[in-house]
């Protein structure tokens, strides 16, 4: 089914989209999608849906099970509270990419916004992925307790050298992990992290996210697994406990 | 002076959207208004608003004060007031269009204007600057004269605000037969005070507009701070304080664009100490001697005067801002889709950092239509 969007609003939008599902449809392609919200929010049907466009806040929010591909760049709050499926943006997103997101994946090319991956929780066989092609603002996997965000800093708009990852990184994080190629300087990591080089158990964990990214946006995985990769995990099991108290 | 406006308060939002054409080619305000009306639903229609650069190229020497009054009586002690301390050129009703959405509307009316050359026998301060004249002026109406409000008094350039969907507002003051070179705009969506016509969005002050997403938790601080410097806020609402900040800031002391964002949003101490020598020099300065000036709390912000527009937000990004380019064009805008409808293939798109202003000069402050 395709959806010319232009002009359309998001509640009418979402409308057509919610009624063809229930009758079946699963195949969508969005035309001139230009700020509408919430797109595929909710939809536990395997349906594949190709936006083109820019996509407004919230889209895919509380999903679980659909494929979103955006042909173009996703605005804040992608995959907020997702619970499975995959989000792939072929150029950058905003802010709160992955907000409290409990399963699937969301891979994007370009740069991300700020605390992408924030309150991220993984539980029994639900884990989250977040892959970031280019560099990520400040507060990347705040209040993390699970799930793996991986950072390349190689596809985005600033290929100049500087850090892949802002400030403030991790700040808050008690579980899951946050992994970083080629790294990034202590000074930008929260409070009561470390950031270790991996081992080849923590390649094995990421290479089937890595392979599906290459695939993804058709890369080589070869350039991308050509530098080492960092881990930023909490220190201690409970590395807050004493944060209040003296 | 306080309205009488008494609005439901509502939860959460707004929306900005900016641009200006560096070579100070004019666009009808009809852009503007489509690119803000994409994110109508970040408003609440208690509030919308926009800034005009270049559109009053046949007064470009005069103040235009726009003014809004509650009754007639307000009116009559606001020009009064006015054909007392300055010259009036020409005045006019604001030129409207009748929208079944707009209403409530007070008595809208602008005068363009020169100061008295003379202030001998009156209560101004003694050899003021004209601009500094002018900000006593529309300080001495906004608080002593009961339901009147200076709501713009910048040259070549006007707000136009009031409560309403920014669409309707464009609709209504029919931005449409208007062109300028820079356009800001705003969707309200009041969380903290009212919303009324005074409060709506942009904030000016002479030829400064502001259009603000978020709050200033540290309002009361700069609120106190200003009122050093004879500053008053009298709209009732956080964004007020930013318009007088940076009067005080480039204006008065002269602060570079760049050094007075500096001072509103400042880098963290921990992130100073990790300068070189110079730059620590310079921001330790800065947040010693503008400490007041800080804007705590978050924010995306536009501001605008007739030199060029500036896009910054809080030093966490706890509101959105995008930038783009196409061609001698700059846009800013709370989301993406907002460019995207009035430039849909621009030249470059990006998030501008934290705390890191995105500045656009008009290129040459005395060609193009800016000088004409």
């Amino acid at each position: 089914m395709e959806i010319d969007a232009r002009g359309v609003h998001y509640r009418e939008l979402n409308r057509m989209i919610r009624e063809a599902v229930a009758e079946g449809e699963r195949r969508f392609v969005l035309k001139n999608v230009n700020g509408q919200r919430y797109i595929a929010d909710g939809i536990g049907e395997k349906v594949k849906i190709d936006v083109y466009g820019t996509p407004g806040q919230d889209m895919a929010a509380f999903m679980k099970g659909p494929e979103i591909i955006v042909h173009g760049n996703a605005q804040d709050g992608v995959g907020n509270t997702m619970d499975d499926g995959t989000v792939a943006v072929e150029g950058m997103a905003g802010d709160i990419v992955g907000y409290g997101m409990r399963g699937g994946s969301i891979y994007v090319l370009g740069d991300v916004g700020y605390r992408v991956g924030i309150h991220m929780k993984a539980y029994r066989d639900k884990t989250p992925v977040i892959v970031v092609g280019g560099k990520a603002g400040d507060f990347l996997g705040e209040y993390m307790a699970g799930g793996v965000i991986i950072l390349l800093g190689m596809f985005g708009e600033d290929r100049n050298g500087n850090p892949p990852a802002g400030h403030f990184l991790g700040t808050g994080m008690h579980g899951g992990a946050i992994f970083v190629r080629k790294g990034v300087d202590e000074h930008r990591l929260g409070r009561g992290l470390k950031s270790v080089e991996v081992s080849p158990d923590d390649m094995e964990t990421i290479k089937p996210y890595l392979r599906e990214f290459a695939r993804t946006f058709g890369l080589g995985l070869k350039e991308i697994l050509g530098e080492r990769f960092y881990k930023i995990v909490p220190e201690t099991h409970r590395p807050y406990g004493n944060m209040y108290a003296y | 002076a306080v309205g009488s406006w008494d609005y439901q308060k509502d939860i959460s939002g707004c929306g900005l959207s900016g641009l200006i054409n560096k070579k100070g080619e004019r666009v009808s305000g009809e852009l503007i208004a489509r690119s803000i009306a994409t994110q109508h639903d970040r408003g609440n229609g208690l509030g919308g608003g926009f800034a005009a650069y270049g559109i009053y190229p046949e007064f470009k020497d005069h103040y235009a004060l726009h003014v809004m009054c509650d009754d007639r009586r307000a009116l009559a002690d606001t020009e009064t007031f006015l054909k007392d301390s300055v010259y009036v050129t020409h005045e006019e009703r604001i030129p409207t269009r009748p929208n079944r959405k707009i209403i409530n509307v007070p008595i809208l009316k602008r005068y363009f204007v020169k100061p008295r050359a003379e202030t001998e026998g009156t209560t101004f301060d003694k050899g003021l600057s004209e601009d500094d004249f002018m900000v006593q002026v529309v300080m001495r109406v906004n608080m002593d004269i009961a339901g009147a409000f200076v709501f713009s008094s910048g040259k070549n350039m006007g707000a136009f605000k009031g409560v309403g969907y920014p669409e309707d507002i464009a609709d209504f003051y029919r931005l449409d037969e208007y062109s300028g070179y820079l356009w800001t705009a705003h969707n309200r969506f009041p969380t903290n005070t009212p919303g009324w016509w005074g409060g709506a969005h942009p904030f000016t002050i002479l030829d400064w507009s502001i259009v603000h997403n978020g709050e200033i938790s540290s309002y009361g601080i700069n609120k106190r701070y200003l009122e050093m410097f004879g500053y008053h806020c009298t709209l009732l609402t956080d964004t007020e304080v930013v318009a007088y900040l940076l009067d005080l800031l480039v204006r008065k002391n002269g602060l570079p664009i760049d050094v007075a964002c500096l001072a509103l949003a400042p880098p963290f101490w921990q992130e100073i100490d990790r300068m070189d020598e110079g730059r620590q020099r310079l921001c330790r300065a800065i947040r010693m001697v503008y400490g007041s000036a800080l804007l705590n709390g978050p924010f995306a912000i536009l501001f605008a005067h007739n030199g060029g527009l500036v896009g910054l937000n809080d030093r966490i990004k706890l509101r959105p801002l995008v930038a783009a380019t196409k061609n001698d064009t700059v846009y800013m805008a709370s989301e993406e889709s907002a460019i995207r409808e009035i430039c849909p293939d621009p030249d470059r798109v990006w998030a501008p950092k934290a705390g890191e202003p995105v500045i656009a000069e008009l290129e040459n402050r005395d060609g193009g239509c800016y000088g004409d």
